[in-house]
């Protein structure tokens, strides 16, 4: 450390009442140390050279991803399909699904005495494995309706068995399904923490001026929840995009590979396929995709340092 | 009293009114309970599953058992703890996740300190920097840390795996025990400074006690997470030391429809997660809405 800096943090002491006893730098270094050493060879390291091998026939690698790959994209069919394609349908679905099933039960479970039993219930899935998840998923959607209870219930009404997982028209939404299961209670949790937030002043106003209870959850819930709903939603995001294990473990991508998603689509490509350049470029693609998130995270840490 | 109580209502004086009360919530009463099967209902059936004989459960769902078919059985338990080696994978699962929880615990503390209460140059940019690590998805590493462990030949140890679960864990346990630390009392910490404790003394002595409640979050959150991952393992787990979870998959490739063995195998892997969740759910929540971030 130059005296310089050291001149600097002792003029600024007396304003930000932190005063440190000399030997400052060599003491922040030593608690520093380690996490750094570990972040930059098992984190940064890595990164730059994967990125470094995803180039390493030029763009190629991204031209054929985009272009070439009906496995990961193809837009020449409708609807499209392919990995990427099926992450879009996960952004859109299992989101609005999460986030809209969350507010309901948050708000349905509010007006009730046993509201923490039931927002436990729902939270449960959040404790367990991903793989436990996939087999009670594997399980409800076995086609035999003797063992597989959706199909058994549809047996009921005299529906014949659906290959929930078998088929590639109903995969993908069974499994978002089996996703929004998983995560509801994640959303419902957050939510709910939020609703008790806001005043309810303004409910009863609204509710004398005449407000239907519908019209109070979109016109006035949803409104005054804009921010955790965005947080939640950006959490959510963050899943779809590193989803792999319920995928693996329910499908291995198929039937075929249209349950495929990016991260799965890396694994495959990389770890089985041992296509390392190629399935380098899927992992850029994965983090070019959270960039926009972090820019999202960084600023809400900076507007908590505003707050503090 | 929550938002949807309306303030002004009066406690109902009678039964009649209460139960006048009663009726008009009695939609949201049905939902509900609807909704708590629903979340209920899948695992309770995998649990019925996995305690009946391996006959009954080919030749009829396990609803069937509200029906009085009651005809229950562990020895499912038994195979799978032996010829599905869910007892060795239950103590790999062991010695992946101990190490896993402690290391980034102590390491992120560490680092926090250095980030809440000592001065130096750059601090804020590299806190954002540690921050901004968060986003970097596991599969960025895959490719480059398999050929280091290659050349380092450690393939049949479980370092690389503590290694790297530690790693990914520090921007999190950073970001979340930063924020906690700078909560702390100033006056104290100085005081501390100006009766000449050094920055050892003070993270030993005064941060690191005063900050239980954080590290507790902060190490369910971890234990959790490294207990129910997945994806790690199959990368990085020597080949002899798979996991619960990695184990669950191989017995999916044997006994795709044997669900005697995979209800069984999947209660195991379960156990441990729902009794912490159910022992020790404050923190468990606290810790996952903390960790909403990663």
């Amino acid at each position: 450390m130059t005296d310089a800096t050291a001149t600097a943090g002792a003029l600024e002491r007396p304003r930000h009442a932190t005063p440190d006893q000399g030997g400052w730098s060599w003491t922040a270094s030593l608690f520093l140390a380690p996490a750094i050493l570990l972040l930059a060879v098992f984190l940064l390291y890595p990164t730059i050279s994967t990125i470094i091998l995803s180039f390493e026939k030029g763009i190629d690698n991204y031209v054929r991803l985009f272009t070439r790959d009906p496995n990961f994209l193809t837009l020449r069919s409708f609807p499209p399909s392919g990995a990427f394609w099926n992450n879009i349908l996960w952004v859109v679905f299992y989101t609005s699904g999460c986030v809209l099933f969350g507010l309901v039960i948050a708000v349905m479970a509010a007006r009730v005495r046993y509201e923490a039993l039931v927002k436990a219930i729902v939270f449960l899935p959040q404790a367990i494995a991903a793989t436990a998840l996939g087999v009670i998923w594997r399980f409800m959607y076995f086609p035999n309706p003797s063992t597989g209870a959706l199909n058994a219930g549809l047996g009921v009404f005299g529906i014949d068995p659906i290959a929930w997982l078998g088929s590639p028209s109903f995969v993908n939404a069974s499994l978002i399904v089996a996703g929004i299961w998983g995560s509801v209670g994640f959303a419902t949790v957050i939510l709910s923490a939020a609703l008790k937030g806001i005043s309810t002043e303004i409910l009863e106003a609204a509710r004398v001026d005449g407000a239907r209870e519908t019209q109070i959850f979109w016109r006035i819930l949803v409104p005054m929840l804009s921010l955790p709903i965005s947080v939640v939603a950006v959490t959510l995001i963050i899943n779809v995009v590193k989803l792999f294990d319920l995928i693996f473990v329910m499908t291995r991508g198929g039937p075929g590979v249209s349950s495929r998603t990016i991260a799965f689509t890396m694994y495959q490509e990389a770890l089985a396929s041992r296509n390392f350049s190629y399935g380098a470029a899927v992992a850029v693609v994965m983090l070019v995709v959270l960039l926009p998130v972090m820019v999202f995270n960084v600023r809400r840490f900076r507007a908590e340092r505003v707050v503090q | 009293m929550t938002a949807f109580e309306p303030a002004l209502k009066p406690p109902p004086r009678n039964i009649g009114e209460r139960l006048v009360r009663m009726t008009q919530k009695a939609p949201i009463h049905v939902a509900l309970v609807a909704i708590a099967l629903i979340w209920l209902l899948p695992t309770i059936g995998l649990l019925i599953t996995s305690i009946r004989p391996r006959n009954e459960i080919q030749a009829s769902g396990w609803w069937t058992v509200f029906a009085g078919h009651l005809d229950f059985t562990i020895s499912n338990y038994q195979q799978v703890l032996a010829q599905g080696n869910m007892l060795s994978a239950f103590f790999n699962s062991v010695s992946i996740v101990v190490p896993s929880t402690i290391l980034p615990l102590i390491l992120s503390s560490m680092a926090a300190f250095a980030f809440a209460w000592i001065r130096f140059p750059g601090r804020d940019l590299l806190f954002l920097t540690v921050i901004g690590m968060l986003l970097i998805p596991a599969q960025m590493t895959f490719i480059p840390l398999s050929r280091l462990v290659g050349q380092m030949h450690l393939g049949g140890s479980f370092i690389p795996i503590w290694l790297v679960h530690t790693a990914f864990a520090l921007p999190f346990g950073i970001f979340l025990l930063r924020n906690f630390f700078i909560t702390l009392p100033k006056d104290l910490i100085e005081a501390a400074r100006i009766d000449g404790a050094g920055n050892v003394d003070i993270f030993r002595r005064i941060v690191v006690p005063l900050s239980v409640p954080a590290l507790a979050s902060l190490g369910i959150f971890q234990f959790l997470w490294t207990w129910n991952d997945l994806l790690m393992a199959l990368v990085f787990a020597p080949r002899q030391g798979q996991p619960m979870t990695v184990q669950i998959t191989t017995l999916l490739g044997t006994y795709a429809s044997e669900w005697y063995i995979l209800a069984a195998a999947s209660f195991l892997v379960m156990v441990v997660p729902l009794a912490v969740f159910f022992s020790l759910q404050r923190y468990f929540v606290q810790g996952l809405l903390a960790g909403s971030v990663k």
